[in-house]
Formats: C-alpha cells, sequence, structure tokens
C-alpha cells in the first residue's frame, strides 16, 4: 500500500469515524442535559423562542457599532480566514470531486485564480491570527494548548494544499497523500478541541438570543 | 480568612450547574480575546486578567474534569484550592455581571450569568469577600443589608411622612401594588421613597409598604448563598401574597429587578403570582394611562442605564419614554443604552470594601461620557449606582450634578 492509498483508504475512515462519533458525543452530552426551566414570564411582546434564537444568531454575526474599533482585528481576519476557507474547500475542482466521490452531490468549481487568491488570504489569516496570540498580552493569558493545537492542524491542511497544487518540492502523489493526511489529523482533532465552535455556536448564540430575547433585550 | 478553602464543595457546586446551555457557554469560547475591550474592569486596568473569557477559567475547568471519558482518560485535572484562590478576586472584586462582554462575544457567552453561579461554588468552598457574605447574612438575621429590620422600617416611614407631610401607605391588609424598598434608598437616599409614595399618591394607586417583606436587594444572590437569595425572594413573595397585590415595585435598583424579575420564580421553583415592574416600568404604564403629569425639566440631563435595567432587564426604553417630552434637554451618552458602560459598582461590587479603588477608578469612563454629552446632571435609576457615583465622584472631586429619576419626576410633578 503506497502513502497515497493509506491516506485515502484506512486513514480517512478512522479519521472520519473518529470525528462523526466524537462530534456527537460532544452534542449529545449537551443537549442531554436537563434543561433548566424558566418560571419568569416572557416580555408581552417578545416574540417565539424560535425568533428569539434566530434573532441572537444573527446579531453576533457582527459587533455592534461600540466595537468595531476594538474588534476590527477579529472581525477582519476572523471573516477573512472563514471566507477564504470555505471558497477553498468548496470551491476548489479537486475537492468538488472528493465530495462527489463520497457524497454523492457536486457543483460547478471556481476559476484557479479566485482559489489561489483565497488560499493565500487563508494562509495569511492564519498566520496573523498566531502572530497576534503570541504577541498581544490578553490573548497570551486565556490561550491554552488547545488554541495552539487547533491553530497546527488547521494550518496544516492549508500548507499542504497549496502545496499539492503547485506542485512543490515533492512528488505530486507525496503531497497529496500529506494533505489528504493532514485533513484526517484535523478531523480527529475537531471534537476535541475548539474547532467544535462550528456546531456549539448554534446552541450559543440561540440560548442568548432566547435569554435575553424574553427580557425584551435587543442585544 | 482563615478558614479551610472547600475545594470538594466547590467542585460539587460547578457541577450542580449542570443545565445545557451553561455547559455549552464553558465549552464554546474561542478565546478570541475580544470581550476584554468591553468590560470596563479591563478596560480601566488593562489587567488580562481582568478578561472576561478568563474569569471562566475554573467553571470551565470543573466541567471538563467531569466530562467523560476526558476524566477517564486523565485528560483533565481537576479544580485545585490555588485556582480558587487566584479567581475570587475576578470573580468578586472585579465582575459587576454587567453583561457588557456578552454583547460582544461572537459566541454570544452569558459571562455575567456564568460569574453568578460559579459565585456560589466560591461562597460553598467558604470563599468571597466578607463584607459581602455579612450583607447576605445581616440581610438573612436582620431583613436588610443595612440593618433596616422591620421595626425600623415602619419608624422610618412614619417619619418620612409626618416630615413631607404626605401619606406613606404601610401595611395595609389589602392593596393592588406592593411597594419595596432597597435599603441604600432608606439609609441614604430616603427622598427616593417619598418620591415613590408621592407619585403613586397622586395617581390614586391602591398601594402599600409591607413590614412582612420590604427588602428589594437580594444579597444571597450577589454573594452567591443561593439559600439567604431564596430567603429575601420569598419574603417579599408572601408580603405580596398576604395583601393579595397583583404588581409588585421593585425601587430603583438594578440587580433587585432582575433578581425578582428574571430570577425570582426561579429562586423560589415556582411561577411568581404577581407581575414585578421596575419603578421606571411601573411610571411609564402611569404615564401611558394619563396618570402622571408632568411639568417640563429645564437643564440638560443625561441617562445613565443601570445594567440589570437595560441591557439584562430589557426596560431600556421606560426611562427614556418617561423623559420624553418632559426634559426639554435630554442628551444620550455614546455607547448609552444597551451598550453602556456600568457605573462599576454593581454585581456587589459596591459593598466589597477592598474593591473601592478600582472601581473609582472605573467610574472614569462614566465621567468622559458625561462631559462629551455636557449635560449638567446625570440621572439614574438604580440606588447602587448613584451610590457608587457619589463615592466615586468624592474620588474625583468630580463636578457633574448626579440625581435620581424618580426623585425629579416626583419634583416636576403637576
Ligand atoms: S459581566 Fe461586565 S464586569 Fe463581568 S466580565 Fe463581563 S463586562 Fe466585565
Ligand atoms: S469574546 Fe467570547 S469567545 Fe471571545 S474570548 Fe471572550 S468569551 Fe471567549
Amino acid at each position: 500500500m503506497t502513502l497515497l492509498d493509506f491516506a485515502r483508504g484506512p486513514a480517512l475512515s478512522i479519521a472520519f469515524a473518529v470525528f462523526l462519533i466524537g462530534v456527537l458525543w460532544r452534542l449529545f452530552s449537551l443537549v442531554l442535559l436537563p434543561k433548566a426551566s424558566d418560571n419568569s414570564p416572557a416580555r408581552a411582546d417578545s416574540g417565539s423562542a424560535f425568533g428569539q434564537g434566530l434573532r441572537g444568531f444573527w446579531r453576533h454575526m457582527w459587533p455592534a457599532d461600540p466595537y468595531l474599533k476594538s474588534s476590527v482585528f477579529a472581525l477582519v481576519n476572523g471573516y477573512a480566514f472563514h471566507l477564504g476557507l470555505a471558497i477553498v474547500v468548496f470551491g476548489l475542482a479537486q475537492h468538488i470531486q472528493f465530495i462527489k466521490d463520497v457524497f454523492g452531490i457536486s457543483w460547478p468549481g471556481l476559476p484557479t485564480g479566485v482559489i489561489t487568491l483565497a488560499a493565500i488570504v487563508t494562509l495569511a489569516s492564519l498566520v496573523g491570527a498566531l502572530v497576534r496570540r503570541l504577541t498581544n498580552p490578553v490573548l497570551k493569558l486565556i490561550s491554552t494548548g488547545n488554541d495552539y493545537i487547533t491553530w497546527l492542524v488547521t494550518v496544516l491542511p492549508v500548507i499542504t494544499g497549496i502545496m499539492t497544487i503547485n506542485h512543490l518540492w515533492l512528488r505530486y502523489e507525496t503531497l497529496l497523500a500529506l494533505h489528504i493526511l493532514s485533513f484526517a489529523l484535523m478531523l480527529v482533532w475537531f471534537p476535541f478541541g475548539k474547532l467544535m465552535h462550528a456546531f456549539l455556536v448554534f446552541l450559543t448564540r440561540s440560548r442568548t438570543g432566547v435569554v435575553y430575547g424574553r427580557r425584551g433585550v435587543k442585544i | 480568612m482563615n478558614a479551610p478553602v472547600n475545594v470538594k464543595a466547590a467542585a460539587k457546586t460547578f457541577l450542580a450547574q449542570t443545565e445545557e446551555y451553561l455547559s455549552a457557554y464553558t465549552e464554546a469560547c474561542v478565546h478570541c480575546g475580544q470581550c476584554a475591550e468591553a468590560c470596563h474592569f479591563y478596560q480601566t486596568s488593562g489587567d488580562p486578567r481582568h478578561t472576561p473569557a478568563y474569569k471562566l477559567f475554573p467553571i470551565a475547568k470543573a466541567m471538563k474534569n467531569n466530562k467523560w471519558p476526558l476524566n477517564w482518560l486523565g485528560l483533565a485535572p481537576a479544580i485545585t484550592e490555588a485556582d480558587l484562590k487566584e479567581w475570587e478576586e475576578l470573580l468578586f472584586d472585579t465582575c459587576t455581571m454587567c453583561g457588557r462582554c456578552t454583547t460582544i462575544c461572537p459566541m454570544a457567552i452569558d459571562i455575567a450569568g456564568i460569574v453568578g453561579r460559579a459565585r456560589q461554588a466560591f461562597a460553598a468552598a467558604g470563599l468571597g469577600p466578607e463584607d459581602l457574605q455579612q450583607a447576605a447574612e445581616m440581610s438573612r438575621d436582620h431583613g436588610s443589608p443595612l440593618g433596616l429590620s422591620p421595626d425600623k422600617l415602619a419608624d422610618r416611614l412614619e417619619w418620612l411622612a409626618d416630615e413631607n407631610e404626605i401619606e406613606i401607605a404601610v401595611d395595609k391588609a389589602k392593596a393592588d401594588v406592593l411597594l419595596t424598598v432597597s435599603s441604600i434608598e432608606m439609609m441614604k437616599y430616603p427622598d427616593s421613597i417619598v418620591a415613590m409614595a408621592k407619585i403613586l399618591n397622586k395617581a390614586g394607586i391602591n398601594y402599600t409598604f409591607s413590614t412582612k417583606g420590604y427588602e428589594a436587594t437580594n444579597f444571597g444572590y450577589l454573594a452567591g448563598k443561593s439559600d439567604i437569595a431564596k430567603i429575601m425572594t420569598l419574603r417579599i413573595v408572601e408580603a405580596a401574597e398576604k395583601v393579595g397585590a397583583k404588581t409588585v415595585v421593585i425601587p430603583e435598583c438594578g440587580h433587585a429587578y432582575g433578581a425578582m424579575r428574571w430570577s425570582g420564580g426561579n429562586t423560589i421553583g415556582r411561577p411568581l403570582p404577581f407581575e414585578v415592574l421596575h419603578i421606571t416600568e411601573y411610571l411609564a404604564r402611569l404615564k401611558r394611562e394619563g396618570k402622571l403629569k408632568l411639568k417640563p425639566l429645564d437643564g440638560s440631563i443625561t441617562y445613565h442605564d443601570p445594567c440589570q435595567i437595560s441591557r439584562r432587564g430589557g426596560a431600556t426604553q421606560d426611562a427614556r419614554y418617561l423623559l420624553e417630552g418632559f426634559a426639554k434637554d435630554f442628551r444620550e451618552m455614546t455607547p448609552a443604552a444597551d451598550y453602556n458602560w456600568c457605573c462599576g459598582g454593581g454585581g456587589g461590587v459596591q459593598a466589597m470594601g477592598r474593591a473601592a479603588d478600582l472601581r473609582h477608578k472605573v467610574f472614569k469612563l462614566k465621567i468622559d461620557q458625561v462631559a462629551k454629552t455636557g449635560a449638567a446632571t446625570m440621572v439614574s435609576s438604580c440606588a447602587n449606582c448613584r451610590l457608587t457615583m457619589d463615592e466615586s465622584k468624592e474620588y474625583w472631586k468630580w463636578q457633574g450634578g448626579l440625581d435620581s429619576l424618580v426623585e425629579v419626576i416626583a419634583e416636576h410633578l403637576e
């Protein structure tokens, strides 16, 4: 079995299994916890819990005016990273082919120029995030091993991906194998670290939307 | 405090807080640090330890330690005495539970809510500022954190009625509205109580104070002592039930409103048999019903939103509705309303002697805000904010005027 066969085969399968079981474990261990019933009556005009949750989710997409200045880095860098990554993950023809092979659905890819630009933006924003984490006193204090491991497993697929597409330094098959392996590593880490925020954000924002929404607070 | 720190009790209490959303909150922080700038303590001290996200660490740690299979694999260390000692100051002295950090957090984590719960764990371990604990115990044993016993309340109300030549209803057998007090008002700002009575008299409301349940502040809640929180809540509930009140009015006090309006039914484990309104909500209702007619107010004023009334209470617009058409020169601060800066003394911080220096420094944010509006007077609708601001005003030798919204309204009754 070549390295590529291993990456495509057992490595990826195991990684997907860990990802799936781990994410389900994290989510079920939360949603199966008892729910606190709220005995306080909601404000009369506060609407349905569903609407409150949605509004809560929406409002936290963007910082309120008073914070625009202090949050400008997190805002620009954060959006650049997430959008850049989404474009690369879902726009690159090879990724679409991979998704088609696994899930049987596909869509047209984006031009290489766009992908390259997005990949560079993604990488740059990751570097920016790390530099800030290592230098800003607040971030230095609140960062834990989780933050750095998460950064590493996120940046590796980006770097190996850029190398693979551009045939840099190594054989294509080796590069592709490394890229897939790094993706597998990310999947394995996903449920254990803060990548989980991709799921948890729906729980926390909507919950806060309800807590405050029923009080009639518009934050 | 020399008593041994009961780490086990703290861990157990942390873990008792296992509602779905609370656990999700403690797991969801992405350590982006944006909340630091939203917190008046960090904003003032520049100390990274004052970052709101950092205040979540002990409870997050305790919960992670309890999570299978992390505990089983030895991947999650347990909470230690050193942790509790390190975070005690952070969760009490440097968090007013103002909720401002939630408004910036991309994960929308309700840090103020978690701090409130986490304080219970510290209290269980025997930690927490002594003066705050004493205030809670005084409330339990004598009816009020400042020693305002039922007899003293009756005496003082009678004296206030005589002094001001007004009627103040006490211990009526039946009433539609139960009025409550904050002992800060009774001791430092008794005119506020007179003002409430005057306005309600004028509007022809059938109200009463009750010596059975009068203290609206809830230091049990602030000190993390849930048993005392329950006792304080029940006193008012029982008094209201006895007089058959349909409405309980919370005076100018922020946390008292939150503790009764949004937590009261949960504290006692059943829905409250009456509606709870903050005095600004109640006056806004009187105004809507045409029962509050005012002469115009001259002079420039601005309004300080008590965090628990506005950002965490949802009554932001009622104070503004009261000022509309009444205050001829009303000027908003920036930011204001749901994004206001806290006075620095909420969450019981006002009562913690050792926290005074930092909270005075925090007040500079407010001074600068008021200066930008050029308003002569800042009114508020919380006696705790007012006391905090009066003390900090003294500290800074600030010249700005401070007043209570209810008093200003009572002075301008037609
Ligand atoms: S609730 Fe207020 S005081 Fe507490 S951490 Fe958040 S911003 Fe700071
Ligand atoms: S803003 Fe929210 S997610 Fe970011 S560090 Fe603060 S609490 Fe955590």
